[in-house]
């Protein structure tokens, strides 16, 4: 956890609204997981001011860099599109906690929505190397948002996609491809990213199917280590409702603890 | 020949190797891996409260330019917690710790400060009449003089260790309340919390700040802040801590020359983990540039055309 300035490798534009930025990460000198985030500083300047949680895209040991797919939503990653390959960019992480993958699972689900499919794909790129299947179902606003599905592909995934564009995301619609996914694999855990709705559809599911969940949540950060509590949520315990910083706590957390408002 | 820099200053009885510290709020134990503690002035830890806190709705922060506005509403573990735990993490570095402190009503800053001050980790008190985002409208104790001055006296009474009032900066006249604090006894004034603000998304047409409103920081406040501070300087003789936008050295020296003895870094540990270290090498740099020995030479020292 420190700030450093990486290089560029590049900074493209890969649909309408998704923008994929590689940087060398040879003098990060940490390990990065699957789920973590850095904090990034999207312009030299104070307006923007404040950093902007990114979480990983692609993590390649063996090349040493790190990969980022962002929607560009505002100011911030406008200005993160105007950083060009050669210059650098300053990086606060790796930040927070990632998810959990066990050895023994041979096949897991993952469901994400819109900018949520970035966080996953890193996840599908550790169960690939772990040879460790994965099952994806990703939604979308339109099937140019759809950018990350080859990616999870070219890591053996299977792929389902709805958009709305199509009229195939709507939460109902979802729940049937689920369980129509549950009952031809032997699914050992599951994974959800960017949609409240989708959250809790698969919190119902994985109730009901007995088998464990990840939430990676998304929020506005202040500092984003931990000590300006900008980034809560809460967290149902035994004793009761605990709030905990994303941040730092998560942002991976047990999906059936997360209070998903 | 080499020249030995000072940057020692005193708030009361309270010495401090270098002026700069962390703002309350801005600063935790979770940043030890990123800055050594032993290299500031002092540790301010966020401000406490007598019982546990849940905190404000979120979005509990966001952006304006060159600044931010936060609502967090003291998310708080409690006294019992802080004394438990917060206070003893801290006795392994040899930083001066000043305790924020957050509370209800005046008997119950007299109560927590009596408590918190028995501590001997705590070399200072630090209270908090003036956080933005408790009451209804911003309202906060620090907007009256009377009350100030009632608040102080009641702690005055309950401890010798220096007592700081951190300043609201949203009252007509802050000289009135800077005063009323120096007579009721305090030993030194933060100047100031954060400003009452709001923003909202004109997509949604909703604040952008869960609580509505905030209190806004950065540099963006900064030349306010700085005003603030010439004029407390000017009718009030305590030693000012200086709060509000601080990014560089640069920014800590002007403080200083409008009155400051000492400058607390909140937001700009957001943008630049680092920037209290970052800000005292720009400090000492400036010193090197001027020839000045001791940095208590350049307080108050703006210089104003007759």
């Amino acid at each position: 956890m420190k700030a450093v300035r990486l290089q560029v490798i590049s900074n493209k534009q890969v649909s309408q609204r998704y923008w994929h930025m590689v940087v060398d990460s040879s003098l990060l000198g940490e390990t990065v997981m699957p789920g973590q985030f850095f904090h990034i500083r999207c312009a030299d300047e104070y307006y923007p001011f404040l950093r902007r949680p990114l979480s990983i895209y692609r993590i390649n040991k063996r090349e040493q860099t790190l990969e980022f797919l962002y929607l560009v939503k505002g100011l911030g990653t406008k200005r993160m599109t105007e950083i060009a390959p050669g210059a650098e960019v300053d990086v606060f992480g790796p930040l927070g906690k990632g998810f959990t993958l066990h050895d023994s699972w041979d096949t897991i689900l993952l469901l994400a929505r819109g900018v949520g499919i970035a966080t996953l794909a890193a996840l599908a790129q550790e169960a690939a190397e772990k040879g460790i299947r994965c099952v994806a179902v990703l939604s979308a606003r339109s099937r140019n948002d759809l950018l990350a599905t080859e990616t999870l592909q070219g890591f053996g995934a299977e792929v389902y996609k709805v958009t709305e564009e199509e009229g195939t995301s709507d939460v109902e619609h979802v729940r049937e491809i689920i369980h129509a996914i549950m009952a031809k694999n032997d699914i050992k855990a599951a994974y959800v990213c960017g949609s409240k709705r989708l959250s809790l559809l698969l919190k119902e599911i994985v109730r009901e199917k007995r088998i464990p969940a990840e939430i990676a949540l998304e929020e506005h950060m202040g500092c984003a280590m931990g000590v300006c509590f900008a980034c809560v949520c809460d967290l149902q315990e035994e004793e009761g409702l605990r709030t905990v910083r994303v941040c730092r706590e998560g942002p991976v957390f047990p999906l059936e603890k997360v209070v998903i408002p | 020949m080499s020249v030995t820099f000072n940057l020692e200053v005193s708030i009361g009885k309270l010495r401090l190797k270098n002026p700069i510290m962390p703002a309350s709020g801005a600063f935790g134990e979770d940043m030890e891996e990123v800055i050594d503690f032993n290299r500031l002035g002092a540790v301010v830890p966020k401000s406490i409260t007598k019982y546990p806190r849940r905190g404000n709705a979120t979005p509990r922060v966001c952006e304006t330019p060159a600044g931010m506005i936060n609502s967090i509403g003291i998310q708080s573990k409690g006294l019992e917690y802080y004394l438990a735990k917060t206070l003893p993490y801290y006795t392994k570095y040899e930083t001066p710790l000043i305790s924020s402190i957050s509370a209800d009503s005046i008997d119950e800053f007299a109560e927590m400060a009596e408590i918190i001050a028995r501590e001997e980790v705590v070399k200072a008190l630090e209270l908090n009449i003036s956080c933005p985002n408790l009451k209804g409208n911003g309202v906060a104790f620090g907007m009256d003089a009377d009350i100030t001055h009632q608040l102080i006296r009641k702690v005055r009474t309950v401890t010798d260790k220096p007592i700081i009032a951190k300043l609201t900066p949203n009252v007509t006249r802050i000289q009135d309340i800077a005063i009323a604090a120096e007579e009721a006894g305090a030993d030194g004034l933060n100047v100031a919390n954060t400003i009452l603000a709001m923003a909202i998304d004109v997509h949604t047409r909703k604040p952008k700040i869960g609580n509505v409103m905030g209190g806004i920081s950065g540099p963006a406040i900064k030349p306010i802040i700085v005003r603030m501070i010439y004029q407390v300087h000017q009718v009030c003789k305590l030693p000012i801590i200086g709060c509000g936008g601080v990014m560089t050295g640069e920014d800590a020296i002007e403080m200083m020359l409008a009155g400051a003895t000492a400058v607390q870094v909140g937001t700009a540990n957001f943008i630049n983990p680092t920037a209290m270290l970052d800000i005292l090498e720009e400090i000492k740099a400036y010193m090197k540039t001027y020839q000045i020995q001791n940095i208590t030479d350049i307080i108050g020292q703006v210089k104003i055309d007759a």
